[in-house]
């Protein structure tokens, strides 16, 4: 089986589970920028990071064979301050045009506050303005519904926004809806304690449909699971689905949105 | 698409998480820790198992949602708790 991870935070994984993904047959991860388990203290902090998601990870990925692309941006957990966040975005547009470099994310919403919304603004702004994808993070748990129709409304406002260059992440069964019936992408995240479980993703797909749509681990430092998009590829086919249609899913779907991006390219 | 027997395939772990949701509302109730908010969420979250009506994940999550509006003045924390806090309705 090939199956693309569009969705992995490999600076706090091990070698070992690259390896891992290379025997299940993953041929390139997306890392979108991401909340370190700590809040940084300036800018000099997310500098040596963007540095290590543009030039360090993609070499470890390339160990074993496996494309490496990433997003840049200030997650939303550390939005609040909005000067650091300022920060940041000042530094974004120096590694935008490293090889690697999809687009911005995973912007979007946390606790849903003012300044969350001011920055995820500003980072769409940054997305118009150097004519980038998006990749989008959802809140958790009871903060997800309002956070959704939030960063929806952020989206729509930006006309130079191309909704199916956007991507929105972990969608549920309450705001699958609201994401596809705007234009923009869905991602199904397989992180059983705050977003779904295998067989959750699957029921999503036969009540949404199966485009516009890509399953990933989302996997982090927290208890998470690098491999299940092949562990849900195996339980859609207990559930019945053939290899046609779950390549689809988990490789032909995200192969079509990140060739949007023309650096996007498959060794 | 092969017709898998869903019952078959899902019967056996279902069981298993109801049988642990009503183990966790015994014991929160054995530990006299039932004035928690969450506890009379997830309650009243399981009243839509017994509506016969397909679409009881969203309801039930439509239902552990925040449904104000507006942008909150402040985030004073970073995490989530599952359930809103009754003010925040």
């Amino acid at each position: 089986m090939r199956y693309i991870e569009p969705h992995a935070h490999m600076v706090s994984r091990t070698t070992s589970d690259y390896e891992a993904l290379a025997y299940a047959g993953c041929k390139a991860v997306n890392e979108p920028a991401f909340w370190a388990g700590f809040d940084r203290s300036s800018g000099d902090g997310f500098y040596d990071y963007f540095r290590q998601i543009t030039e360090y990870e993609p070499k470890r990925a390339a160990k074993f064979c496996i494309d490496h692309y990433c997003w840049l941006c200030i997650n939303p957990k550390e939005a609040e301050d909005v000067g650091l966040a300022r920060e940041v975005i000042s530094i974004i547009p120096n590694f935008i045009p490293a090889d690697n470099v999809l687009g911005i994310g995973e912007i979007g919403l946390n606790k849903n506050s003012k300044n969350e919304l001011l920055i995820l603004e500003e980072h769409i702004q940054l997305a118009a303005d150097h004519d980038q994808m998006i990749l989008v993070h959802t809140p958790h748990l009871e903060d997800k519904l309002k956070g959704t129709k939030l960063i929806v409304d952020a989206l729509n406002n930006q006309s130079k926004i191309d909704p199916s260059k956007v991507i929105i992440d972990h969608v549920e069964e309450h705001t699958a809806n609201i994401v596809l019936s705007n234009g923009y992408w869905a991602g199904m995240t397989l992180y059983p304690e705050s977003k779904v479980t295998h067989n959750r993703a699957i029921d999503m797909l036969e009540m949404f449909g199966d485009e516009n749509v890509w399953l990933n681990s989302a996997c982090d430092w927290g208890i998470s699971d690098p491999l299940s998009v092949p562990k849900a590829a195996l339980e859609m086919r207990r559930r019945g689905y053939d290899d046609e249609y779950i390549d689809k899913i988990v490789y032909k779907n995200p192969v079509q949105f990140m060739s949007q991006s023309g650096k996007f390219k498959l060794h | 698409m092969k017709k898998t027997n869903l019952v078959d395939h899902g019967f056996m772990d279902a069981r298993i998480k109801l049988i642990d949701v009503a183990a966790f509302l015994d014991r929160i109730q054995r530990h006299e820790q039932t004035d928690d908010y969450r506890f009379h969420a997830l309650k009243d979250a399981i009243n839509e198992l017994q509506t016969d009506e397909v679409g009881r994940v969203g309801r039930i999550l439509s239902k552990l949602s925040d449904h104000s509006v507006e942008p909150i003045d402040k985030a004073d924390i970073q995490g989530a708790f599952g359930a809103p806090k009754p003010n925040n309705q």
